[in-house]
């Protein structure tokens, strides 16, 4: 960790977004991880996005575990809510967030561990549910946090810093959340901004629960030549299926993308994220055929990337259980209690 | 682009922006962190190596560095490099025992200087450790030169030009004081086996318009004038005043003026004052001083009314930008009164002693046809400098003058080839301490700029030595020592090393660094993270990285040297390195670099 703080002084010319907000009011403190650790860039990457999508600080929560992933929101929108849960419990805090004040916009930061181990069942809820929220799952296929044992998602064969070989099968998030029926599922890689950045931005757009699994080399315990999780090993294997370009609601679509490889979708807001595929029979809108193009290629060690499944009518949480608009702090307080009569009403109606 | 090649001392001696502006490559940085630390005297002997009046030149130096300083670009204001050098100076100690040895045995080669100016004091100065004997003739019954004639003593007192010119006149130079050289073909005749001409531009530019004989009592040269005054000849000038040109000499003339009786006093320009090669501080006191600017005004006729000044008549200007032309036309006439008129519209080279069919070659503007890079004239043996080789300067360029006519008399004593010179060279030495640590204090400060003090408008005009300017405090000093970015501390990179994680580019607070497919210069400065708008500064080009073959490339225009990529990289692949250059000087044997722990 560096101990001098980043120092308060930008480029000249330094940029603004529509509320007038440079880059570097969307950062948050220092950050205490190890240099080069590949969290370091996705947080980089979450500022660009909440930046070019103009959305105010104040406006988001911040939600996450525990794990050197789980630390990371102190780094990034320093005037955001945010609440750092018990290891692998963010997502049932994030629910309970989320069904008091739906108007957020929710941004969880996890880990391999955090998410694929201890907080399996907690992940797969989530997504079942299809709480609103863009889930990032920082993937570097160890607890970096707790000094570099393997995780949940660590590969057949891939070798510890100490030379341990990893022989249990692992868990591809992107592949259960396939299965469990995501709404969005998307996976890219922190050394790779300009797929990553316009990822983020279409899940926190997204009406659903947003799965990014981000591989996020951990350079002290797992950047070694045997780790199937290394800067050189990811990008040698990079698959990149599916290009995504966020457009902006009021951004007109080019017309180059008129063609057949391009797809666009329109999210909920009205802005729009066109795929460009870059396999021509790969489709990111059918899940069976997302599901076998992926295990094909994880067979063949390949890491495949890009906006791999969405489906923008599923309904979130919200929706599924009829719940009021407004964040629950601003109903009346006579509507959001109303008195032990209707209580019992209520409880009449199960007797 | 192809791979920047860091071996070549320049790229990273322009990286150090003040350095590299400064005539005598003055090393800046190294004396503000010397400051920093309270070493004063070593900070002032550091910067005597280069520029060799740091007392004076702290207080009246023409600055080019300020204007080229990093600082000014990141944060409006560049540091106060001047002031700090007067800090050095000022809190320096005794320093006698520092300065260089002369030896007794001499080398038995003689020098003769014409004129006691800052380029001849410097060429005594350095060949004299050597084992040279100088004699300097001078014309006035002091030394100094326009140093000593025509910069006010309110700017510099005559006791900071005395202490500093002692220094080398101490050394044993034969200074022969009230003699003027009326014949080159003479003082060839004695026997030198060198001679250097550092006897200025001595004369003042006249204004031949209607009127301008007169009343030559009341109407002045500006340089002369000045130097009457310095040496008191003159204590008195009219209550109106008015000065014509805008230049520094103008700001001289017009706030010695007001020191001499006047109230009312204007400096008419001919053009926009933004135009006015005036220095920006310079117009800033004056005009604190209440003198009154006047622009676009063109001198038409000295009014005279019964035989003596009554003003000036002036054709009022306008211009306009013709395709980068300037273009002006007469847009009215208009007259002002004035009890004296100074004239001060230049300086210009004049040679009356050197005869023409001596060798020494002089252009049809009576400049010498100086080799820039020798400063030998067409006559082997003959060494111009200062104002005296291409025309009014100022007093660095005149030092950077005699350094080099210094290394050439060297050799041309020695019967060396005198465009045989030893290159710059640049050692790299690593600041990492530990893992957060580095030898320099490489947190950006956000201070401003401090303001210097000045002695109150009340106080200043009682007498005319009264120096203005007070100096830095040590409180102000230490803030501003914290200012500077500390330029040359290097970012170096290696790029086999890199991984490709970009946390250098994540980290960098002023988005310099990008890692990106290669291409040529003007595509590839405009997909950087941050525009590269800025052609005078150079980017950085690495070679392919390992990984993907991109390039990692460094914007170095805002670059504050924070050491953050280097901080956060987790293969050392940026390392802060801190360069120092050498100059050199006369009698230096081809450096030795010390061994480089690692550049790109
Ligand atoms: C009003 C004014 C203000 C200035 N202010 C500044 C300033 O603030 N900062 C700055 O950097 N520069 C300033 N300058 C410019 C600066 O003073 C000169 O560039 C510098 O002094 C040149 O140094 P030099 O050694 O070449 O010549 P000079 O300083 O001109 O010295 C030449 C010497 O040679 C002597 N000499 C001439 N002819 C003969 C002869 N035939 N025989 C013997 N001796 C002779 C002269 O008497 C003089 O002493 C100013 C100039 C003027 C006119
Ligand atoms: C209930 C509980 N069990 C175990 C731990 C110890 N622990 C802390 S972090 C961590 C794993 C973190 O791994 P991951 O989520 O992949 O984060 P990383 O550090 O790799 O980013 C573990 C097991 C804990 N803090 N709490
Ligand atoms: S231990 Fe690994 S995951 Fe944790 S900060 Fe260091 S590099 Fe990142
Ligand atoms: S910041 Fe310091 S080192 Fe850099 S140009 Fe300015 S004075 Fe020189
Ligand atoms: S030293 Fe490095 S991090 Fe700091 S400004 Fe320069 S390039 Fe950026
Ligand atoms: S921090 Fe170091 S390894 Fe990472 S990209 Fe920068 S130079 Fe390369
Ligand atoms: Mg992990």
């Amino acid at each position: 960790m560096s101990f001098m703080q980043k120092p308060k002084v930008s480029h000249s010319q330094r940029l603004h977004n529509e509320l007038g907000l440079s880059l570097r009011d969307y950062e948050g403190s220092m950050s205490t991880l190890c240099a080069g650790c590949g969290h370091d860039s996705i947080t980089a990457a979450i500022i660009q996005a909440f930046w070019e999508l103009n959305i105010e600080p104040h406006k988001v929560a911040k939600m996450s575990g525990i794990g050197c992933s789980s630390k990371t929101p102190a780094y990034f929108l320093s005037q955001a809510h945010g609440i750092n849960a018990v290891h692998g419990r963010m997502p049932s805090i994030a629910t309970g967030a989320n069904a008091a004040d739906r108007n957020l916009y929710y941004i969880g930061v996890s880990g391999d561990g955090d998410s694929l181990s201890i907080g399996l069942g907690q992940f797969i809820h989530a997504l079942r549910r299809n709480l609103n929220m863009l889930y990032i799952i920082e993937n570097n296929g160890v607890y970096g946090l707790t000094k570099g044992q393997f995780s949940a998602s660590a590969d057949v064969g891939s070798k510890a810093k100490k030379g341990e070989v990893n022989l249990q099968p692992p868990i591809d998030p992107a592949i259960a959340a396939l299965t469990l029926g995501g709404s969005f599922v998307a996976r890219s890689f922190s050394g790779d901004k300009a797929q990553l950045v316009p990822l983020i931005k279409a899940g926190i757009m997204h009406n659903g629960f947003a799965m990014l699994d981000v591989l996020s080399p951990c350079v002290t315990f797992n950047d070694h030549e045997d780790s199937t999780k290394s800067y050189a090993h990811t990008r040698q294997f990079y698959h990149p299926a599916v290009h995504a370009d966020f457009i902006p609601s009021k951004q007109p679509i080019r017309a180059a993308y008129d063609n057949g490889d391009a797809m666009p979708v329109e999210l909920h807001d009205g802005s729009t994220v066109v795929l460009r595929k870059v396999s021509k029979d790969y489709n990111p809108t059918d899940r069976a055929q997302a599901y076998s193009y992926l295990h094909a290629h994880q067979k063949r060690g390949e890491i495949v990337t890009g906006l791999l499944y969405i489906d923008e009518a599923q309904r979130e949480m919200h929706e599924l259980s009829n719940t009021v608009g407004q964040a629950l702090r601003d109903l009346p307080y006579s509507e959001l209690c109303p008195g032990s009569a209707a209580l019992e009403e209520l409880q009449s109606q199960y007797c | 682009m192809k791979p920047t090649d860091t071996s070549n001392p320049d790229y990273f001696h322009k990286v150090v922006d003040c350095q590299w502006a400064c005539p005598a490559h003055t090393n800046i940085p190294e004396y503000i962190r010397l400051i920093a630390q309270g070493r004063y005297a070593d900070a002032y002997l550091l910067n005597r190596e280069s520029n060799v009046f740091p007392g004076i030149l702290g207080r009246v130096c023409d600055r080019p560095c300020e204007p080229a300083c990093r600082r000014g670009r990141v944060d409006e204001k560049p540091v106060a490099i001047c002031r700090l050098k007067r800090v050095a100076a000022d809190n320096r100690g005794d320093i006698s025992k520092r300065l260089p040895q002369i030896p007794k045995q001499k080398n038995g080669k003689r020098i003769a200087c014409v004129g006691a100016g800052c380029a001849s004091l410097t060429v005594a100065n350095d060949l004299m450790p050597l084992g040279y004997e100088f004699v300097i003739f001078e014309k006035q019954h002091e030394p100094g030169g326009l140093m000593r004639t025509n910069i006010p003593a309110f700017r510099l007192p005559a006791q900071v030009l005395t202490e500093e010119i002692d220094m080398i006149v101490d050394m044993g130079v034969d200074l022969r004081l009230n003699q003027p050289i009326s014949s080159m073909r003479t003082l060839l005749q004695q026997g030198f086996d060198a001679i250097f001409v550092g006897s200025g531009a001595p004369r003042g530019k006249n204004l031949d318009i209607p009127g301008r004989y007169d009343d030559t009592a009341h109407v002045h040269i500006g340089i002369d004038w000045l130097e009457s005054v310095a040496f008191g000849h003159i204590n008195s000038i009219g209550k109106r005043v008015l000065i014509i040109g805008a230049g520094n000499t103008a700001m001289d003339c017009c706030r010695s003026s007001l020191r001499l009786g006047a109230h009312d006093v204007k400096v008419m320009a001919r053009k926009p004052l933004s135009m006015t090669k005036a220095s920006d501080w310079e117009l800033e006191e004056a005009v604190e001083e209440s003198v009154e600017m006047v622009e676009c005004h063109s001198p038409k006729e000295f009014v005279i009314k019964n035989g003596r000044i009554a003003g000036m008549l002036f054709e009022v200007m306008e211009y306009q930008d013709d395709h980068g032309k300037l273009k002006s036309r007469v847009v009215a006439e208009k007259f002002y009164p004035a009890d004296d008129i100074v004239l001060a519209i230049g300086q210009e080279n004049a040679f009356p002693w050197i005869e023409s069919d001596i060798g020494i070659e002089l252009d049809k503007w009576h400049v010498p046809v100086v080799d820039k890079t020798t400063m030998q004239s067409t006559r082997p043996g003959i060494f111009f400098g200062g104002d005296s080789a291409f025309g009014p300067k100022n007093i660095i360029w005149a030092v950077e003058h005699g350094h080099q006519a210094a290394i050439s008399i060297h050799k041309y004593c020695h019967g060396e080839d005198l465009t045989d010179r030893l290159a710059y060279a640049m050692n790299l030495t690593s600041t990492k301490m530990g893992i957060h640590e580095w030898s320099y204090s490489n947190s950006f400060d956000p201070s401003v700029r401090r303001l210097v003090p000045h002695v109150s408008l009340k106080e200043r005009f009682k007498k005319i030595n009264i120096e203005v300017e007070l100096g830095f405090s040590a409180e102000q000093a230490q803030v501003e020592v914290e200012r500077c970015l500390n330029c040359d501390i290097q970012t170096v990179f290696f790029a086999p090393l890199c991984i490709e994680c970009d946390a250098c580019i994540d980290i960098c607070p002023t988005a310099c660094l990008t890692i990106t497919a290669n291409g040529d210069e003007d595509e590839l400065r405009g997909r950087l993270k941050a525009p590269a708008e800025n052609r005078q500064q150079p980017l950085f080009v690495s070679a392919a990285l390992k990984q993907t073959g991109r390039v990692m490339v460094k914007d170095e225009d805002q670059c504050v040297h924070c050491g953050l990529c280097a901080e956060r990289c987790p293969t050392a692949a940026w390392d802060m390195q801190r360069s120092v250059l050498k100059i050199p000087y006369a009698g230096d044997q081809n450096p030795q670099p010390a061994p480089q722990r690692r550049t790109a």
